[in-house]
């Protein structure tokens, strides 16, 4: 696949989406492991129980993970300039999550604006946001 | 409700080393399977000195500390109420493998929503490579639910 380009791009297309197998408890082991973040709300179920939940919640930064999968399978990481997301719904175990973008704005300074968002199977938003490439004519 | 003076505070600073293996385990994690993520020779013909730290893990690195939630303390939060309502990073330069970074975080701001229900704790940090550069910030906004 060629490079994409600033030239190559439309206002209104779409990247390549992407959807990762669904959530299992293994996968917010891992995570939490890989990631730092041992909050227990995403592995102890007696912990989120106590807190009004009926079972672990995935954390938000392993569905803005997927996200940036889907920039960086999508162009080089070195392009990103700015990635942001507001976190709308939580992601239970089982969900299966999809990530979407669409090019909203290009500009001639290279950049390049792209909205995005992850949902689960039901099309419920789990986050949306916004990201800023940079990106060679 | 959260004590608002505390906007403004200072969190302690932290360094810490991006290491090759780490990167690889959140590689395996988060179902990445690209080779610029895992293999250095793939990393370095991408154009990358080592392999690149991946866009959301700076906030990881952040945890790396003996309590990664030492605000909620600071706050008189706790954990289990503590939901993530948004996460912004802005990058101005590369983070690679074998690179150390150095956090600092300010509580930029402390408000509520539905009378106390909601209570908002908005960070800043700058965070900044081995040659004093800063090369991340990073935006968050954690919830609370009362």
């Amino acid at each position: 696949m060629p490079p994409i380009t600033l030239d190559s791009l439309s206002i209104g297309d779409t990247l390549p989406p992407l959807t990762v197998k669904p959530i299992s408890r293994t996968t917010l082991a891992l995570y939490a492991g890989a990631s730092g973040d041992h909050n227990p709300i995403h592995l102890d179920i007696d912990f989120a129980k106590r807190f009004g939940l009926d079972d672990v919640i995935a954390h938000g930064m392993l569905i803005m993970a997927y996200a940036g999968r889907m920039l960086t399978d999508w162009v080089p990481q070195s392009a990103l300039q700015r990635f942001g997301v507001r976190f709308s719904a939580m992601t239970a175990v089982h969900d299966e999550i999809t990530c979407t973008g669409t090019v909203t704005a290009k500009h001639e300074d290279g950049t390049v604006h792209v909205d995005l968002q992850a949902a689960d199977q039901r099309g419920d938003i789990k986050l949306a946001g916004e990201a800023v490439l940079r990106l060679a004519a | 409700m959260i004590d608002k003076s505390l906007i403004g505070t200072e969190m302690p600073s932290h360094s810490t080393t991006v290491e090759a293996n780490r990167l690889r385990f959140f590689a395996k994690a988060t179902g990445q399977t690209d080779p610029v993520y895992v293999d250095e020779s793939a990393a370095q013909a991408a154009g990358y000195r080592g392999l690149p730290m991946p866009p959301t893990m700076a906030f990881c690195f952040d945890m790396d500390v003996p309590n990664p939630f030492e605000i909620l303390d600071v706050l008189d939060v706790e954990l289990g109420r503590l939901l993530h309502g948004e996460q912004h990073f802005d990058y101005l330069g590369d983070v690679c493998a074998g690179d150390t970074l150095t956090y600092r975080t300010r509580i930029s701001d402390i408000y509520d929503k539905r009378n106390g229900a909601l209570e908002f704790i908005v960070t800043d940090t700058d965070v900044d490579n081995q040659d004093g550069d800063c090369v991340v910030k990073m935006h968050r906004v954690y919830v609370i639910r009362n």
